[in-house]
């Protein structure tokens, strides 16, 4: 009897949680599937951008796009080696170490319009003003919100996740294989490149994965950094600003002026926004799987 | 496939060979010096007596070392175990040879008592009943180790035969008495030898068909 | 004994406060198998790992004494590890082919000291799967994934791999214990082919194995060295009581 009621239990949470996930998307989908059209995600936003009809996000897919390429270009790169230095080279109860670890975990806990600030300050500010300065003798090329800036803030933001999931994925290698490549007379080093990353790099793909689903939805730390509401062509430098598909729904929930006729434009641009999330997480997802089957079968 | 076990026991084996062979020998050279009166082919009897104590005892240490070491089983380990007793048999065989040889010595001291004849006879059946019994070993006939042990009894009977012989002659004449007894000294010899061989055959036999045989026919 | 080829003169080895070795005397023969036996925790791996500087990658880890290779220390200061490692290999209780392919997998050695040339190349590596008794059943399929081979074909791959660089030494850390004693007697055979060409140190517990196919065995326990001889004499008459305790089986 009890077991039957911790089965009923268990069996109707795990439904109430599904079910949420198929509500929401159910009302997305119900009010934004009515938007989707080849004009509406090839088009732009030479038109009205708050008019049902005309209005395009592709600016704002492309913008999305890139400011995940960009990020994913800073954030796993860094992520990696730390995760390696941590897991390979790090003495683990040494206080250095214990400070770094520290440090990776009140970076995951930080609230991203924090980090939005911290970009502004940092990288926008300070970067950019110094690079203006050094190499511009202080014309405006960099301190403004830009691509690149924007994508900094992400990467910095996405840093524990990828360190994390790395980690994870280079316990998961088994000593043996390390000691097989030293004992052969390999540097650690060569061990590391040749022997370890490749054996961890699915797990290093789930975290870009991971990264990449926060960099295409969120939109705090880009606020102050690089996107845009409106811009008239498309980013061509990374010191260009973007437009971003979170931040225009953001936008168009705050700042138009009839919030019925720019509802259907809303839903649309979520769904696409959850598109192009999905898609981009089935793309590392295929690509992990690959590399998995390649490593079992040679 | 060949281990390097294998060539072990095949050293082993070899060291047997070497031992039977001159246990043969050995016996061959010694009628040789009987029917001869030969003293000096009795004396390399007696002194090639020591190469084959040597050997018994590098065949004993050899196989104990491939038991300790190999942990031998079925019929690697009824083979070490064989070899060590069949050395063990050619070792004695060595023995009646020089038994013979020191028998010659005292023969060859007085006239010759009565023409050889059955003396070799036995001989002959004895040496090939140890030939025979070594091939078998070495070939793997268990048939022919059997068929050894009936010619067992016609060592026997052949033995009876000049025990008889020499035992009236010795009641003619009291004169005799040394050289007829000396005889007999002999025919028991050989006699032992194809009792040797039919043990050699015996154990042939459980190296092979893992039966033993011993203890039957007497 | 030809000039030995390893000695431990008064050898010690700490694991942070623990003293796990004491006082090491031992020779090793050169183009012959020592195999090191004894219960569990009697340091004969500990001690194995010594000799191709493994042990270096445990913390805290600490050795005093002598230990020299070719009359070379090699815990002195100006010693390079790798290269010593090149030269002392090893093959692993547990096989860690790597999830490469088999023929990937034997030229890793090769590659990393600077071989590219492809010729040269598939020369080594099908030599050493022949010294391993492995080239027959994987000629056809080198490029394979080396994970997809039995438990026994995986450790003599592993034994392919650590002689490809064609070492001075090849130590083993029981190298049969994950293995079915078919297995195990095809690796036991290989063993003593191997001696022609390398010295062999072999770490077994299971003493019939250093029986079988070791030509110097020594007896450990408790971190000392209680008796080193012929195997044949070790097995036969060991000088020491413990020694024959252990041997016969009335060991605690």
């Amino acid at each position: 009897m009890k077991a039957r009621l911790f089965t009923l239990a268990t069996g109707g949470a795990t439904f109430l949680a599904v079910a949420m996930v198929f509500v929401i998307l159910g009302n997305i989908v119900w009010h934004g599937i009515g938007q989707i059209s080849p004009h509406f995600v090839f088009g732009g936003t030479k038109e009205g951008m708050f008019d049902a009809a005309t209005a395009g996000v592709f600016p704002m897919i492309f913008g999305t796009l890139a400011l995940v390429l960009l990020m994913t270009l800073g954030v796993v790169p860094v992520g990696v080696t730390t995760a390696v230095y941590l897991n390979e080279y790090a003495r683990s109860h040494s206080p250095v170490t214990r400070v770094i670890r520290g440090a990776i975990n009140n970076l995951a806990g930080v609230p991203s319009i924090v980090f939005g600030l911290f970009g502004l300050g940092f990288f926008v500010q300070f970067v950019g003003g110094g690079l203006d300065n050094m190499f511009y003798g202080g014309q405006l090329h960099y301190r403004k919100p830009a691509l690149i800036w924007a994508s900094a803030t992400m990467a910095v933001m996405t840093l524990p996740v990828v360190i994390v999931a790395t980690e994870e994925a280079l316990k998961a290698v088994p000593k043996g294989l390390r000691e097989a490549s030293l004992a052969l007379g390999a540097t650690k080093l060569e061990t590391i490149w040749k022997i370890v990353l490749p054996e961890a790099l699915p797990g290093v793909i789930t975290g870009a994965i991971l990264a990449i689903g926060r960099g295409a939805g969120e939109v705090a730390p880009i606020m102050f950094t690089g996107a845009a509401y409106y811009l008239a062509h498309l980013p061509t430098n990374w010191t260009d600003q973007f437009m971003h598909l979170g931040y225009h729904v953001f936008v168009l929930s705050t700042q138009s002026p009839d919030i019925e006729r720019t509802k259907p434009i809303l839903y649309g641009s979520v769904l696409v926004l959850l598109a192009v999330t999905f898609l981009l997480n089935l793309a590392g997802v295929l690509v992990r799987a690959r590399i998995r089957s390649r490593m079992r079968h040679g | 496939m060949e281990l390097h076990f294998d060539q072990e026991l095949a050293g082993a084996k070899e060291l047997l060979l070497r031992m039977s062979s001159l246990a043969e020998d050995a016996v061959a050279l010694a009628l040789k010096g009987l029917v001869g009166r030969d003293d000096a082919l009795a004396q390399r009897v007696h002194d090639g007596d020591t190469q084959l104590d040597e050997l018994q005892k590098q065949i004993d240490e050899r196989c104990v070392e491939l038991i300790a070491l190999r942990q031998p089983k079925a019929r690697d380990l009824r083979f070490l175990i064989v070899t060590m007793k069949i050395a063990a048999e050619l070792e004695r065989v060595g023995d009646q040879a020089v038994n013979i040889a020191h028998r010659t010595f005292q023969l060859d001291r007085e006239p010759q008592l009565k023409p050889f004849i059955d003396i070799p006879r036995l001989a002959d059946l004895a040496r090939g009943m140890v030939h025979d019994a070594l091939d078998a070993f070495v070939y793997g006939k268990p048939d022919l180790a059997k068929e050894i042990i009936l010619r067992d009894d016609r060592a026997d009977l052949i033995e009876t035969q000049l025990h008889r012989e020499l035992t009236s002659f010795m009641l003619e004449d009291p004169h005799t008495i040394t050289r007829a007894m000396n005889l007999m000294g002999v025919a028991h010899n050989l006699e032992r030898i194809a009792d040797h061989a039919t043990n050699i055959a015996e154990e042939v036999v459980y190296l092979y068909e893992a039966r033993d045989i011993r203890h039957q026919h007497e | 004994m030809d000039k030995p080829i390893i000695e431990l003169n008064s050898l010690n080895f700490w694991y942070g406060p623990k003293q796990a070795l004491f006082d090491v005397n031992v020779q090793i023969a050169p183009h012959r198998t020592t195999a090191f036996i004894g219960p569990s925790g009697c340091g004969k791996s500990t001690l194995l790992r010594c000799l191709n500087r493994m042990n270096d990658l445990i913390d805290g880890t600490r050795v005093a004494g002598n230990l020299t290779f070719n009359g070379q220390d090699i815990y002195a200061a100006e010693v390079d590890v790798i290269e010593l490692r090149k030269r002392i290999g090893m093959v692993f209780q547990k096989s860690n082919p790597f999830p490469k392919s088999i023929f990937d997998n034997v030229a890793y050695g090769l590659r990393i000291q600077g071989m590219t040339n492809k010729d040269e190349l598939n020369e080594r590596v099908a030599a050493s799967l022949r010294k391993a008794a492995l080239w027959d059943e994987v000629k056809d399929r080198l490029d394979e994934s080396a994970l997809m081979l039995s438990g026994g074909q995986q450790q003599r791959l592993c034994i392919a791999r650590a002689i490809a660089v064609e070492p001075e030494i090849v130590l083993m850390d029981e190298p049969c214990s994950a293995l079915d004693p078919t297995a195990t007697a095809k690796i036991e055979e290989l063993i003593q082919d191997l001696e022609q060409y390398y010295t062999i140190i072999i770490v077994t517990h299971n003493m019939q194995q250093a029986a079988r196919c070791s030509d110097f065995t020594a007896f450990f326990y408790l971190g000392r060295l209680i008796e080193f001889d012929g195997t044949s004499k070790i097995f036969t008459n060991p000088a020491n009581k413990q020694t024959e305790d252990y041997i016969t089986g009335r060991f605690g």
